[in-house]
Protein backbone atom coordinates (compact mmCIF):
# COMPACT_ATOMS: atom_id res chain seq x y z
CA UNK A 1 0.00 0.00 0.00
CA UNK A 2 1.05 3.39 -0.86
CA UNK A 3 1.63 6.39 1.52
CA UNK A 4 -1.32 8.24 -0.56
CA UNK A 5 -3.45 4.78 -0.42
CA UNK A 6 -2.98 4.50 3.27
CA UNK A 7 -4.08 8.32 4.02
CA UNK A 8 -7.40 7.87 1.80
CA UNK A 9 -8.27 4.44 3.70
CA UNK A 10 -7.64 5.85 7.14
CA UNK A 11 -9.60 9.48 6.11
CA UNK A 12 -12.65 7.48 4.67
CA UNK A 13 -12.57 4.85 8.35
CA UNK A 14 -12.42 8.59 10.21
CA UNK A 15 -15.55 9.94 8.53
CA UNK A 16 -17.12 6.72 9.01
CA UNK A 17 -16.23 6.90 12.44
CA UNK A 18 -17.14 10.28 13.41
CA UNK A 19 -20.72 9.95 11.21
CA UNK A 20 -21.79 6.96 13.20
CA UNK A 21 -20.71 7.90 16.39
CA UNK A 22 -22.23 11.40 15.93
CA UNK A 23 -25.53 9.26 14.82
CA UNK A 24 -25.23 6.84 17.74
CA UNK A 25 -25.04 9.76 20.32
CA UNK A 26 -27.72 11.29 19.30
CA UNK A 27 -29.70 7.84 19.25
CA UNK A 28 -28.49 7.41 23.07
CA UNK A 29 -30.39 10.31 24.38
CA UNK A 30 -33.58 9.36 22.58
CA UNK A 31 -32.93 5.84 23.68
CA UNK A 32 -31.99 7.41 26.89
CA UNK A 33 -35.48 9.37 27.44
CA UNK A 34 -37.47 6.38 26.08
CA UNK A 35 -35.82 3.70 28.93
CA UNK A 36 -36.77 5.84 31.08
CA UNK A 37 -39.95 6.58 30.27
CA UNK A 38 -40.52 2.41 29.75
CA UNK A 39 -39.34 1.67 33.34
CA UNK A 40 -41.20 4.70 34.95
CA UNK A 41 -44.73 3.27 32.49
CA UNK A 42 -44.73 6.43 30.51
CA UNK A 43 -44.59 6.84 26.40
CA UNK A 44 -41.56 9.62 25.89
CA UNK A 45 -40.50 11.09 23.83
CA UNK A 46 -43.21 10.44 20.42
CA UNK A 47 -43.75 13.52 18.99
CA UNK A 48 -41.36 14.49 16.36
CA UNK A 49 -41.49 12.52 13.50
CA UNK A 50 -42.05 8.83 13.58
CA UNK A 51 -42.28 7.52 17.04
CA UNK A 52 -40.46 10.63 18.24
CA UNK A 53 -37.43 9.41 15.84
CA UNK A 54 -36.52 13.42 14.93
CA UNK A 55 -37.00 14.05 19.09
CA UNK A 56 -32.75 14.68 19.16
CA UNK A 57 -32.35 16.44 16.30
CA UNK A 58 -35.16 19.03 17.65
CA UNK A 59 -32.80 19.09 20.92
CA UNK A 60 -29.89 19.48 18.66
CA UNK A 61 -31.19 22.64 17.05
CA UNK A 62 -33.04 23.72 20.38
CA UNK A 63 -29.54 24.58 22.08
CA UNK A 64 -28.05 25.78 19.09
CA UNK A 65 -30.35 28.52 19.03
CA UNK A 66 -29.89 29.36 22.66
CA UNK A 67 -27.22 32.31 23.71
CA UNK A 68 -24.00 31.27 25.31
CA UNK A 69 -23.51 32.44 28.83
CA UNK A 70 -20.13 32.72 30.02
CA UNK A 71 -20.35 33.89 33.45
CA UNK A 72 -18.26 37.46 34.36
CA UNK A 73 -16.20 36.22 37.11
CA UNK A 74 -15.38 33.17 34.98
CA UNK A 75 -11.49 31.85 33.30
CA UNK A 76 -12.58 32.73 29.47
CA UNK A 77 -10.06 30.69 27.90
CA UNK A 78 -10.35 27.79 30.23
CA UNK A 79 -14.57 28.17 30.18
CA UNK A 80 -14.04 27.69 26.31
CA UNK A 81 -11.41 24.91 26.16
CA UNK A 82 -13.10 22.44 29.08
CA UNK A 83 -16.10 21.09 26.05
CA UNK A 84 -13.72 20.51 23.64
CA UNK A 85 -11.17 18.82 25.87
CA UNK A 86 -14.36 16.34 26.50
CA UNK A 87 -15.02 16.62 23.52
CA UNK A 88 -11.73 15.70 21.87
CA UNK A 89 -10.78 12.48 24.67
CA UNK A 90 -14.66 10.89 23.85
CA UNK A 91 -14.02 10.57 20.34
CA UNK A 92 -10.52 10.15 19.70
CA UNK A 93 -10.58 6.96 22.15
CA UNK A 94 -12.90 5.41 19.44
CA UNK A 95 -9.76 5.32 16.97
CA UNK A 96 -8.32 1.62 18.53
CA UNK A 97 -11.70 -0.08 19.11
CA UNK A 98 -11.59 -2.82 16.60
CA UNK A 99 -15.14 -3.20 15.29
CA UNK A 100 -14.71 -6.54 13.07
CA UNK A 101 -12.20 -9.20 11.79
CA UNK A 102 -9.81 -7.92 9.05
CA UNK A 103 -11.59 -8.00 6.09
CA UNK A 104 -10.30 -7.64 2.01
CA UNK A 105 -12.16 -4.75 -0.03
CA UNK A 106 -11.33 -4.11 -3.48
CA UNK A 107 -7.68 -6.07 -3.16
CA UNK A 108 -6.89 -3.83 -0.15
CA UNK A 109 -6.32 -5.65 3.58
CA UNK A 110 -8.10 -3.51 5.86
CA UNK A 111 -8.13 -3.63 9.78
CA UNK A 112 -11.65 -2.65 10.57
CA UNK A 113 -9.73 0.23 13.52
CA UNK A 114 -8.84 3.10 12.49
CA UNK A 115 -5.54 2.74 13.94
CA UNK A 116 -4.19 -0.30 14.94
CA UNK A 117 -1.48 0.33 17.34
CA UNK A 118 -0.12 -2.14 19.25
CA UNK A 119 -0.89 0.62 22.31
CA UNK A 120 -4.19 0.50 22.21
CA UNK A 121 -5.02 -0.32 25.81
CA UNK A 122 -3.00 2.07 27.17
CA UNK A 123 -4.23 4.86 24.55
CA UNK A 124 -7.79 4.48 25.97
CA UNK A 125 -6.39 4.63 29.59
CA UNK A 126 -4.56 7.95 28.72
CA UNK A 127 -7.23 9.55 27.14
CA UNK A 128 -9.85 8.50 29.68
CA UNK A 129 -7.56 9.78 32.20
CA UNK A 130 -7.21 13.31 30.48
CA UNK A 131 -10.68 13.02 30.20
CA UNK A 132 -10.79 14.40 33.84
CA UNK A 133 -9.11 17.59 32.75
CA UNK A 134 -12.18 18.66 30.57
CA UNK A 135 -14.49 18.36 33.43
CA UNK A 136 -12.39 19.73 36.31
CA UNK A 137 -11.36 22.72 34.25
CA UNK A 138 -15.42 23.35 33.39
CA UNK A 139 -15.60 22.96 37.30
CA UNK A 140 -13.02 25.68 38.27
CA UNK A 141 -13.55 28.04 35.49
CA UNK A 142 -16.79 28.61 35.86
CA UNK A 143 -16.19 31.13 39.16
CA UNK A 144 -19.21 29.34 40.81
CA UNK A 145 -19.10 26.90 43.86
CA UNK A 146 -21.52 24.46 42.27
CA UNK A 147 -19.28 23.94 39.39
CA UNK A 148 -16.37 23.95 41.46
CA UNK A 149 -17.69 21.06 44.00
CA UNK A 150 -18.53 19.02 40.33
CA UNK A 151 -15.22 19.41 38.96
CA UNK A 152 -13.68 18.49 42.58
CA UNK A 153 -15.59 15.46 42.95
CA UNK A 154 -15.05 14.44 39.58
CA UNK A 155 -11.11 14.31 39.58
CA UNK A 156 -11.19 12.23 43.08
CA UNK A 157 -13.73 10.02 41.32
CA UNK A 158 -12.27 9.50 38.43
CA UNK A 159 -8.46 8.83 40.54
CA UNK A 160 -9.75 6.66 42.84
CA UNK A 161 -11.52 4.27 40.03
CA UNK A 162 -8.61 4.74 37.74
CA UNK A 163 -7.01 2.44 39.89
CA UNK A 164 -9.18 -0.55 40.01
CA UNK A 165 -9.87 -0.06 36.20
CA UNK A 166 -6.14 -0.29 35.41
CA UNK A 167 -5.84 -3.31 37.68
CA UNK A 168 -8.94 -4.94 36.07
CA UNK A 169 -7.29 -5.09 32.46
CA UNK A 170 -3.88 -5.98 33.87
CA UNK A 171 -6.03 -9.00 34.67
CA UNK A 172 -6.87 -9.08 30.21
CA UNK A 173 -3.43 -8.26 29.87
CA UNK A 174 -2.08 -11.16 31.53
CA UNK A 175 -3.85 -13.67 29.64
CA UNK A 176 -3.60 -11.95 25.89
CA UNK A 177 -0.05 -11.00 26.53
CA UNK A 178 -0.85 -7.76 24.54
CA UNK A 179 -1.83 -4.58 24.50
CA UNK A 180 -3.04 -4.40 21.44
CA UNK A 181 -7.11 -4.60 21.14
CA UNK A 182 -6.99 -6.65 17.83
CA UNK A 183 -5.11 -9.46 19.79
CA UNK A 184 -6.71 -9.44 22.94
CA UNK A 185 -9.98 -9.91 20.99
CA UNK A 186 -8.24 -12.96 19.17
CA UNK A 187 -7.16 -14.16 22.52
CA UNK A 188 -10.92 -14.69 23.45
CA UNK A 189 -11.73 -17.45 20.74
CA UNK A 190 -14.19 -19.47 21.21
CA UNK A 191 -15.59 -19.51 25.34
CA UNK A 192 -12.52 -18.25 26.37
CA UNK A 193 -14.34 -14.71 26.85
CA UNK A 194 -12.87 -12.77 29.93
CA UNK A 195 -15.96 -12.47 31.66
CA UNK A 196 -16.10 -16.18 31.53
CA UNK A 197 -12.69 -16.41 32.71
CA UNK A 198 -12.24 -13.73 35.02
CA UNK A 199 -15.79 -13.09 36.46
CA UNK A 200 -14.61 -10.32 39.41
CA UNK A 201 -12.06 -8.48 37.10
CA UNK A 202 -14.95 -7.93 34.86
CA UNK A 203 -17.84 -6.53 37.89
CA UNK A 204 -14.67 -4.18 38.82
CA UNK A 205 -13.94 -2.86 35.46
CA UNK A 206 -18.04 -2.25 34.77
CA UNK A 207 -18.11 -0.62 37.77
CA UNK A 208 -15.25 1.92 37.42
CA UNK A 209 -16.36 1.95 34.00
CA UNK A 210 -19.74 3.40 35.32
CA UNK A 211 -17.56 5.45 37.53
CA UNK A 212 -14.88 6.45 34.57
CA UNK A 213 -18.19 8.11 32.58
CA UNK A 214 -20.19 9.63 35.00
CA UNK A 215 -23.18 7.80 34.62
CA UNK A 216 -25.42 6.94 37.99
CA UNK A 217 -24.89 5.39 40.01
CA UNK A 218 -21.68 7.61 40.26
CA UNK A 219 -22.74 10.60 38.57
CA UNK A 220 -21.66 13.07 42.02
CA UNK A 221 -19.68 15.79 39.38
CA UNK A 222 -23.87 16.53 38.30
CA UNK A 223 -25.58 15.26 41.07
CA UNK A 224 -28.91 17.37 40.33
CA UNK A 225 -30.42 17.54 43.67
CA UNK A 226 -27.11 18.88 45.91
CA UNK A 227 -25.37 20.80 42.61
CA UNK A 228 -27.37 22.11 40.43
CA UNK A 229 -25.87 20.90 37.40
CA UNK A 230 -22.93 20.31 38.89
CA UNK A 231 -19.85 20.92 36.64
CA UNK A 232 -21.43 22.00 33.47
CA UNK A 233 -24.17 24.57 35.24
CA UNK A 234 -22.92 27.82 34.18
CA UNK A 235 -22.54 26.28 30.41
CA UNK A 236 -25.55 26.90 27.88
CA UNK A 237 -26.05 26.35 24.31
CA UNK A 238 -23.40 24.54 22.33
CA UNK A 239 -20.88 24.40 25.02
CA UNK A 240 -23.56 22.53 26.94
CA UNK A 241 -24.35 20.41 24.03
CA UNK A 242 -20.53 19.46 23.93
CA UNK A 243 -20.84 18.21 27.46
CA UNK A 244 -23.68 16.33 26.51
CA UNK A 245 -22.62 14.86 23.75
CA UNK A 246 -19.29 14.02 25.24
CA UNK A 247 -21.23 12.06 28.18
CA UNK A 248 -22.71 9.46 25.50
CA UNK A 249 -20.08 9.28 23.67
CA UNK A 250 -18.06 8.34 26.72
CA UNK A 251 -20.81 6.15 27.26
CA UNK A 252 -20.54 4.17 23.81
CA UNK A 253 -16.69 4.41 24.35
CA UNK A 254 -16.99 2.45 27.57
CA UNK A 255 -19.56 -0.10 26.07
CA UNK A 256 -17.12 -0.61 23.05
CA UNK A 257 -14.04 -1.19 25.49
CA UNK A 258 -15.94 -3.66 27.80
CA UNK A 259 -17.11 -5.43 24.79
CA UNK A 260 -13.35 -5.53 23.56
CA UNK A 261 -12.02 -6.22 26.69
CA UNK A 262 -14.50 -9.01 28.34
CA UNK A 263 -16.95 -10.45 25.93
CA UNK A 264 -14.90 -11.27 23.20
CA UNK A 265 -15.04 -8.08 20.76
CA UNK A 266 -16.20 -9.33 17.29
CA UNK A 267 -15.82 -13.14 18.36
CA UNK A 268 -19.43 -15.09 18.16
CA UNK A 269 -17.83 -18.82 19.86
CA UNK A 270 -17.89 -21.28 16.91
CA UNK A 271 -18.87 -19.42 13.94
CA UNK A 272 -15.66 -20.86 11.59
CA UNK A 273 -17.27 -24.61 12.49
CA UNK A 274 -20.07 -23.87 10.64
CA UNK A 275 -18.45 -23.30 7.33
CA UNK A 276 -19.73 -20.36 6.24
CA UNK A 277 -18.99 -17.78 3.83
CA UNK A 278 -15.77 -15.61 4.46
CA UNK A 279 -17.43 -12.20 4.01
CA UNK A 280 -21.07 -13.67 5.40
CA UNK A 281 -18.63 -14.62 9.02
CA UNK A 282 -17.50 -11.10 8.56
CA UNK A 283 -20.73 -9.38 8.20
CA UNK A 284 -22.38 -11.75 11.34
CA UNK A 285 -19.29 -11.00 13.65
CA UNK A 286 -19.53 -6.85 12.78
CA UNK A 287 -22.75 -7.72 13.68
CA UNK A 288 -22.30 -9.31 16.98
CA UNK A 289 -19.99 -6.72 17.67
CA UNK A 290 -22.46 -3.81 18.00
CA UNK A 291 -25.58 -5.97 19.54
CA UNK A 292 -23.12 -6.78 22.25
CA UNK A 293 -22.21 -2.81 22.64
CA UNK A 294 -25.81 -2.20 22.27
CA UNK A 295 -26.82 -4.58 24.82
CA UNK A 296 -24.33 -2.90 27.46
CA UNK A 297 -25.50 0.24 26.49
CA UNK A 298 -28.80 -0.36 27.23
CA UNK A 299 -27.46 -1.74 30.14
CA UNK A 300 -26.34 1.56 31.29
CA UNK A 301 -29.48 3.00 30.96
CA UNK A 302 -30.62 0.21 32.73
CA UNK A 303 -28.49 0.59 35.84
CA UNK A 304 -29.18 4.64 35.69
CA UNK A 305 -32.47 4.16 36.13
CA UNK A 306 -32.85 1.55 38.46
CA UNK A 307 -30.07 2.73 41.12
CA UNK A 308 -30.30 5.76 43.42
CA UNK A 309 -26.81 7.70 43.69
CA UNK A 310 -24.28 6.61 45.89
CA UNK A 311 -23.17 9.55 48.69
CA UNK A 312 -20.04 10.89 48.45
CA UNK A 313 -18.29 8.89 51.34
CA UNK A 314 -19.74 5.62 49.78
CA UNK A 315 -18.42 6.02 46.70
CA UNK A 316 -14.65 6.45 48.14
CA UNK A 317 -15.61 3.51 50.45
CA UNK A 318 -16.42 1.39 47.34
CA UNK A 319 -13.51 2.43 45.51
CA UNK A 320 -10.65 2.57 47.51
CA UNK A 321 -11.96 -0.23 49.97
CA UNK A 322 -13.65 -3.08 47.89
CA UNK A 323 -13.24 -2.49 44.53
CA UNK A 324 -9.26 -1.94 44.23
CA UNK A 325 -8.64 -4.75 46.62
CA UNK A 326 -11.29 -7.04 44.33
CA UNK A 327 -9.60 -6.06 41.47
CA UNK A 328 -5.88 -7.17 43.23
CA UNK A 329 -7.26 -10.42 44.28
CA UNK A 330 -8.40 -10.54 40.01
CA UNK A 331 -5.06 -10.30 38.92
CA UNK A 332 -4.13 -12.93 41.63
CA UNK A 333 -7.01 -15.49 40.13
CA UNK A 334 -5.81 -14.79 36.99
CA UNK A 335 -1.77 -15.50 37.78
CA UNK A 336 -2.78 -18.99 38.93
CA UNK A 337 -5.08 -19.89 36.50
CA UNK A 338 -2.18 -19.16 33.72
CA UNK A 339 0.47 -21.18 36.23
CA UNK A 340 -2.08 -24.06 36.73
CA UNK A 341 -3.75 -24.26 33.34
CA UNK A 342 -0.84 -22.46 31.51
CA UNK A 343 -3.62 -20.76 29.47
CA UNK B 1 -15.32 10.12 66.36
CA UNK B 2 -17.49 6.86 67.67
CA UNK B 3 -19.29 5.43 65.44
CA UNK B 4 -23.15 5.62 65.36
CA UNK B 5 -24.68 2.15 65.65
CA UNK B 6 -27.57 1.55 63.25
CA UNK B 7 -30.88 0.26 64.64
CA UNK B 8 -30.40 -2.29 61.81
CA UNK B 9 -27.50 -3.09 60.45
CA UNK B 10 -27.36 -4.73 56.97
CA UNK B 11 -26.92 -8.10 56.36
CA UNK B 12 -23.98 -9.52 54.56
CA UNK B 13 -25.94 -10.35 51.73
CA UNK B 14 -27.46 -7.22 51.61
CA UNK B 15 -23.74 -5.46 52.56
CA UNK B 16 -22.38 -7.26 48.94
CA UNK B 17 -24.93 -5.25 46.91
CA UNK B 18 -24.84 -7.42 44.37
CA UNK B 19 -28.28 -9.27 44.93
CA UNK B 20 -30.11 -6.03 46.20
CA UNK B 21 -29.05 -4.40 42.80
CA UNK B 22 -30.42 -7.45 40.96
CA UNK B 23 -33.34 -7.50 42.81
CA UNK B 24 -34.29 -3.78 42.03
CA UNK B 25 -33.50 -4.40 38.20
CA UNK B 26 -35.16 -6.92 37.69
CA UNK B 27 -38.04 -5.08 39.24
CA UNK B 28 -37.25 -1.97 36.61
CA UNK B 29 -37.12 -4.49 33.67
CA UNK B 30 -40.60 -6.13 34.86
CA UNK B 31 -41.77 -2.30 34.60
CA UNK B 32 -40.58 -1.60 31.32
CA UNK B 33 -42.92 -4.26 29.90
CA UNK B 34 -45.57 -2.53 31.33
CA UNK B 35 -48.33 -0.89 29.53
CA UNK B 36 -47.97 2.65 30.53
CA UNK B 37 -50.43 4.81 31.89
CA UNK B 38 -49.84 8.17 30.00
CA UNK B 39 -52.51 10.09 28.25
CA UNK B 40 -51.75 11.44 25.02
CA UNK B 41 -53.39 15.07 26.41
CA UNK B 42 -54.65 17.19 23.18
CA UNK B 43 -56.25 14.00 21.69
CA UNK B 44 -57.28 12.65 25.13
CA UNK B 45 -58.71 14.03 27.79
CA UNK B 46 -58.48 13.26 31.44
CA UNK B 47 -62.12 12.78 32.58
CA UNK B 48 -62.15 13.37 36.38
CA UNK B 49 -64.83 12.27 38.79
CA UNK B 50 -66.75 14.09 40.98
CA UNK B 51 -64.04 14.30 43.88
CA UNK B 52 -62.65 16.87 41.21
CA UNK B 53 -61.74 20.42 42.03
CA UNK B 54 -62.72 22.45 38.96
CA UNK B 55 -62.74 25.68 37.89
CA UNK B 56 -65.98 27.34 40.55
CA UNK B 57 -69.21 27.51 38.79
CA UNK B 58 -72.64 29.25 39.58
CA UNK B 59 -75.59 26.63 39.59
CA UNK B 60 -78.08 27.51 36.87
CA UNK B 61 -81.39 25.57 37.97
CA UNK B 62 -84.09 24.71 35.33
CA UNK B 63 -85.79 27.26 35.72
CA UNK B 64 -83.11 29.17 33.98
CA UNK B 65 -82.23 31.39 37.09
CA UNK B 66 -78.63 30.67 39.24
CA UNK B 67 -79.54 29.77 42.65
CA UNK B 68 -77.23 32.29 44.46
CA UNK B 69 -78.65 35.14 46.39
CA UNK B 70 -75.43 36.67 46.77
CA UNK B 71 -75.05 36.46 50.64
CA UNK B 72 -71.59 36.91 49.73
CA UNK B 73 -70.31 34.68 52.50
CA UNK B 74 -67.97 33.44 49.37
CA UNK B 75 -66.26 36.28 48.62
CA UNK B 76 -65.66 36.86 52.35
CA UNK B 77 -63.95 33.25 52.91
CA UNK B 78 -62.18 33.38 49.47
CA UNK B 79 -58.26 33.37 50.89
CA UNK B 80 -57.22 34.55 47.61
CA UNK B 81 -60.08 37.67 47.53
CA UNK B 82 -60.61 36.04 43.86
CA UNK B 83 -64.50 36.66 44.29
CA UNK B 84 -66.79 39.73 43.83
CA UNK B 85 -70.00 39.52 44.51
CA UNK B 86 -72.79 42.99 44.06
CA UNK B 87 -76.50 41.87 45.38
CA UNK B 88 -79.75 43.06 43.41
CA UNK B 89 -83.43 42.76 44.41
CA UNK B 90 -85.59 40.57 42.52
CA UNK B 91 -88.96 39.93 42.26
CA UNK B 92 -88.65 36.22 42.76
CA UNK B 93 -89.08 34.29 45.72
CA UNK B 94 -85.47 34.51 47.09
CA UNK B 95 -85.89 38.12 46.75
CA UNK B 96 -82.23 39.00 46.17
CA UNK B 97 -79.56 37.83 43.45
CA UNK B 98 -76.31 38.75 42.21
CA UNK B 99 -75.99 41.59 39.70
CA UNK B 100 -72.50 41.38 39.13
CA UNK B 101 -70.76 37.94 40.21
CA UNK B 102 -66.89 37.51 39.27
CA UNK B 103 -64.49 35.35 39.94
CA UNK B 104 -60.73 36.42 39.08
CA UNK B 105 -59.47 32.98 37.73
CA UNK B 106 -55.93 34.33 37.89
CA UNK B 107 -56.15 34.50 41.61
CA UNK B 108 -58.23 31.46 42.37
CA UNK B 109 -56.34 28.68 44.15
CA UNK B 110 -59.26 26.02 43.81
CA UNK B 111 -59.52 25.09 47.26
CA UNK B 112 -63.03 25.45 47.41
CA UNK B 113 -64.35 26.92 50.48
CA UNK B 114 -66.51 28.66 48.49
CA UNK B 115 -67.95 25.96 47.72
CA UNK B 116 -67.77 24.41 51.64
CA UNK B 117 -69.25 28.05 52.83
CA UNK B 118 -72.29 28.71 50.01
CA UNK B 119 -75.53 27.79 52.41
CA UNK B 120 -77.39 27.56 48.90
CA UNK B 121 -75.40 24.98 46.99
CA UNK B 122 -74.81 27.97 44.53
CA UNK B 123 -71.63 27.73 43.91
CA UNK B 124 -69.69 24.27 43.28
CA UNK B 125 -66.37 23.41 41.91
CA UNK B 126 -66.79 21.96 37.83
CA UNK B 127 -64.53 19.01 36.27
CA UNK B 128 -63.18 21.90 33.83
CA UNK B 129 -59.10 22.33 34.37
CA UNK B 130 -58.70 24.06 30.84
CA UNK B 131 -58.32 27.53 31.67
CA UNK B 132 -56.00 29.61 29.37
CA UNK B 133 -56.03 33.35 28.75
CA UNK B 134 -54.49 35.04 26.77
CA UNK B 135 -54.75 38.50 28.48
CA UNK B 136 -55.49 39.65 31.91
CA UNK B 137 -59.02 40.83 31.31
CA UNK B 138 -60.16 38.10 30.01
CA UNK B 139 -59.43 35.97 33.26
CA UNK B 140 -61.94 37.54 34.82
CA UNK B 141 -64.98 35.41 34.73
CA UNK B 142 -68.79 37.29 34.92
CA UNK B 143 -71.59 35.44 34.80
CA UNK B 144 -71.95 34.74 31.53
CA UNK B 145 -69.30 32.12 31.93
CA UNK B 146 -70.18 31.30 35.57
CA UNK B 147 -73.58 30.05 35.26
CA UNK B 148 -73.62 26.47 34.16
CA UNK B 149 -77.31 24.01 33.66
CA UNK B 150 -77.77 22.05 37.19
CA UNK B 151 -77.67 18.74 34.68
CA UNK B 152 -73.89 19.54 33.99
CA UNK B 153 -72.51 19.31 38.22
CA UNK B 154 -74.60 16.60 38.65
CA UNK B 155 -72.10 14.29 39.76
CA UNK B 156 -70.33 16.87 41.94
CA UNK B 157 -73.79 18.03 43.72
CA UNK B 158 -74.00 14.11 44.35
CA UNK B 159 -70.74 13.94 45.87
CA UNK B 160 -71.15 16.73 48.07
CA UNK B 161 -74.50 15.26 48.92
CA UNK B 162 -73.01 12.10 50.02
CA UNK B 163 -69.32 13.07 51.93
CA UNK B 164 -70.33 16.98 52.49
CA UNK B 165 -73.80 15.77 54.81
Amino acid sequence: MTLLETIIISLIKIVLIVVLLLLSVAYMVYFERKVSAWIQNRKGPNRVGWFGLLQPFADVFKLLFKEDIVPDKANKTLHTLAPFIALFVAFSTYAVIPIGPPVEILGYKINLVVADVNIGILWVLALTSLGVYGITFAGWSSGSKHSLLGGIRSSAQMISYEVSMGFSIAGVLLLSQSLQPMKIVQAQYGWMWNAVVQPIGFITFVVSAFAETNRLPFDLPEAEPELVGGYHTEYSSFKFAGFFLAEYANMIVASMVIVTLYLGGWQIPYIDKLGLNNNLTVLLQIGAFLLKTAFILFFFLWVRWSIPRFRYDQLMNLGWKVMFPLSLLNIVWVAVLIMIFGL
Amino acid sequence: MTEKKRIKNLSLMERIYIPEIAKGMWLTLKTMFKPSVTLQYPEVKFEPTGSYRGRPVLVKDQNEVERCVACGLCARVCPALAIEVQASETELEKERYPQKFEINMLRCIFCGLCEEVCPEEAIVMSKDYELVFSNRDDAIFGKDKLLVPVENLKERLDFLRKFKG
